[in-house]
């Protein structure tokens, strides 16, 4: 789609036009944010690729600025966090934003998630586009998790432990490679040092994937709510100014939503717990992760074997990659799938309940509840999907975009 | 492999040319290997974090039936003065009732191969997920077997440290250690 528009812009300013001779930057913008022929059908769902971009350029905004004050040592770290809220100026701004802003960028992408399951954008041709999604996440995982530890609170230091000891369940090197992740014998300095210096890197290893995951998205153009391709001039609009304002505007509610948190509920989504300084001596009466990730915190306590836990956890975003491949439907939107679109909203209540289990202890009916949660969240994508895609009938798809979004203006 | 400008040797044989592409592209593999080794290694526990690797304690001040826990390596070790009850206890379960059998007299002799039932010393770091299990300090809760029990998934652990129950594979690690005196005991 991306290449079928017209002949490339004219630029009157001479600097521009010198410039884009040489390189084609403006061109470049010109193409892919102003002209780009998007479907015109776009509902809300399609802001939170934009809206997370947002915050993952905020979070590294306030992230370099943190890390001008905060000093990776396990004897200072909590005290230099503690001198950022108290001392530094505006710090406790920037902490809070940081701390909330992580919480709100996972949240937007798993709308985004929500999103491509709902409406197949996972179908060829994008499928490469939903891999390098899943990449992202767990990227997101990965830097979310080891600056979790930066602050060395009780939580840091314990979920540091549990999560590193995960990998001491792979047969013969697992503990070799649990010395190798700390750097010594336990999560300590050493783990502390890399933890800070990994942290800083992987947002940018992260913006450089999205760059991939953009460039592969304009190469067939974004999905659309009906799930059909645009057939032509009156299936789309220009990106700019239609898509610019509708996607500001989102940003924007979803900024005042994260003000609120950030002004006056900045601990809300936090354990206390972290604010005591790291002991290695006492564990913490239960280890809860951030709710982002209490989901597969309860698939891995589910499983009642080391090894396999583990396997599960891992294995719950791993199967993510091959969605594109275990669904056999050939129509992309649960628009017009009047079965399989009642399970993905079952998915859903699934993954909130494995949530909520995640968040409480293993003992008396979360435990039944939990292994109920993971069994399910495994069947609907290696069962569920491939199977339904065979059996059920879709409903007749629109001709094209004009022709249904028109109908319904008129209906 | 060899590209179809590259005249091959008759009968397809591989040429010299082959022979070289793939000599290259095996050195250019090994010195890879090599190169991406200082960096894997450099991860590794540095010379000052080993040479912490061992500590002395005097236990002459733990009563019969307590416990203390004192930090070896960054992580808790447990150093428990037993009981007559508590090595009975210990000496009297079957091998095969055990998830990962162990006499309990391996567990408490030390590496000059002296036997001390009355002292077990355990690395005080379940064999879960990492935690701290309870049951040294006074008060704390130690399980149905009265030795630890770790609260974060339930891991139950008897009075030689050995696990009987709950989601951890493997008995509490027994560190090496030496009885240099009665009194004193060098962990590590
Ligand atoms: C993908 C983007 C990022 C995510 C999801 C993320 C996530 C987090 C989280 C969850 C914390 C712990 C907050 C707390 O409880 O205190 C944290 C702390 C921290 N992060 Fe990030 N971060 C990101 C990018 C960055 C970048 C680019 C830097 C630049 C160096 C950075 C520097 C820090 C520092 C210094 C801390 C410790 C201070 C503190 O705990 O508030 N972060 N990060
Ligand atoms: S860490 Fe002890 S039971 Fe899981």
């Amino acid at each position: 789609m991306a290449s079928s528009h017209g002949a490339p812009p004219v630029f009157n300013n001479k600097v521009i036009a010198w410039i884009d001779h040489r390189l084609p930057i403006f061109s470049y913008v010109e193409k892919e944010y102003h002209t780009f022929p998007t479907p015109r059908n776009f509902n809300y769902f399609w802001n939170f690729g934009a809206i997370a971009t947002v915050m993952l350029v905020l979070m590294i905004a306030t992230g370099v600025v943190l890390a001008t004050n905060y000093t990776p040592h396990v004897t200072m770290a909590f005290d230099s966090v503690e001198r950022i809220m108290r001392d530094v100026p505006s710090g406790w701004l920037i902490r809070y934003m940081h701390m909330t802003g992580a919480s709100f960028f996972f949240a937007a992408v798993y709308v985004h998630i929500f999103r491509g399951l709902y409406y197949g954008s996972y179908k060829a041709p994008r499928e490469l586009l939903w891999i390098l999604g899943v990449v992202i996440l767990l990227l997101m995982m990965a830097t979310a998790f080891m600056g979790y530890v930066l602050p060395w609170g009780q939580m840091s230091f314990w979920g540091a432990t549990v999560i590193t000891n995960l990998f001491s369940a792979i047969p013969v090197v697992g503990d070799s490679i649990v010395t190798w992740l700390w750097g010594g014998f336990a999560v300590d300095n050493p783990t502390l040092n890399r933890f800070f210096a990994l942290h800083y890197l992987l947002p940018f290893i992260i913006v450089a994937v999205v760059a991939l995951h953009v460039v592969a998205l304009h190469i067939h153009g974004s999905n659309n709510p009906l799930g059909i391709d645009p057939k032509g001039p009156q299936d789309t609009v220009p990106f700019h100014p239609y898509y610019t304002m509708k996607d500001g505007f989102g940003v924007i509610c979803f900024l005042i939503v994260y003000a609120i948190f950030v002004f006056f509920y900045p601990n809300a989504l936090g354990e206390p717990v972290n604010y005591v300084p790291a002991n290695p001596l006492v564990t913490p009466n239960e280890i809860v992760p951030e709710w982002y990730l209490l989901p597969f915190y309860a698939i891995l306590r589910a499983v009642p074997d080391k090894l396999g836990g583990v396997l599960c956890m891992f294995g719950a975003i791993a199967v993510l990659f091959v969605v594109p491949w275990l669904d056999t439907s050939r129509v992309r939107s649960c628009t017009f799938r009047p079965i399989y679109k009642w399970f993905v909203f079952l998915l859903v209540a699934d993954v909130i309940m494995l949530g909520i289990c995640g968040a409480h202890p293993p003992e008396g009916w979360y435990v039944p509840l939990s292994r109920i949660g993971t069994i399910y969240y495994f069947f609907h994508f290696i069962i569920l999907l491939p199977v339904l895609g065979k059996i059920e009938r879709p409903l007749p798809l629109p001709p094209s975009i004009a022709d249904a979004v028109l109908k319904k203006k008129v209906a | 492999m060899a590209s179809s400008t590259i005249p091959s040797g008759a009968h397809g044989d591989p040429t010299r040319r082959d022979f070289l592409m793939v000599a290259t592209g095996a050195m250019a593999a090994v010195g890879a290997i090599a190169t991406a080794w200082p960096f894997i290694n450099n991860l590794n526990p540095a010379a000052d974090t080993l040479a912490l690797s061992s500590i002395e304690v005097n236990v002459k001040p733990i009563a019969v039936g307590q416990a203390i826990t004192v930090k070896w390596r960054g992580r808790p070790v447990f150093i428990r003065h037993r009981t007559p009850e508590d090595i009975k206890e210990a000496e009297s379960v079957k091998l095969s009732e055990l998830p990962d059998p162990e006499t309990d007299t391996a567990r408490v002799t030390d590496s000059a191969k002296k036997v001390r039932p009355e002292w077990l010393i355990v690395v005080g770091v379940c064999t879960h997920l990492g935690c701290v299990p309870l049951g040294t300090k006074q008060g704390d809760p130690r399980g149905e077997y009265n030795g630890w029990f770790c609260p974060c998934h339930g891991s139950q652990y008897d009075t030689s440290g050995r696990i009987r129950k709950g989601p951890a594979p493997a008995n509490l690690a027994v560190p090496s250690y030496l009885f240099t005196s009665d009194t004193l005991v060098k962990i590590g």
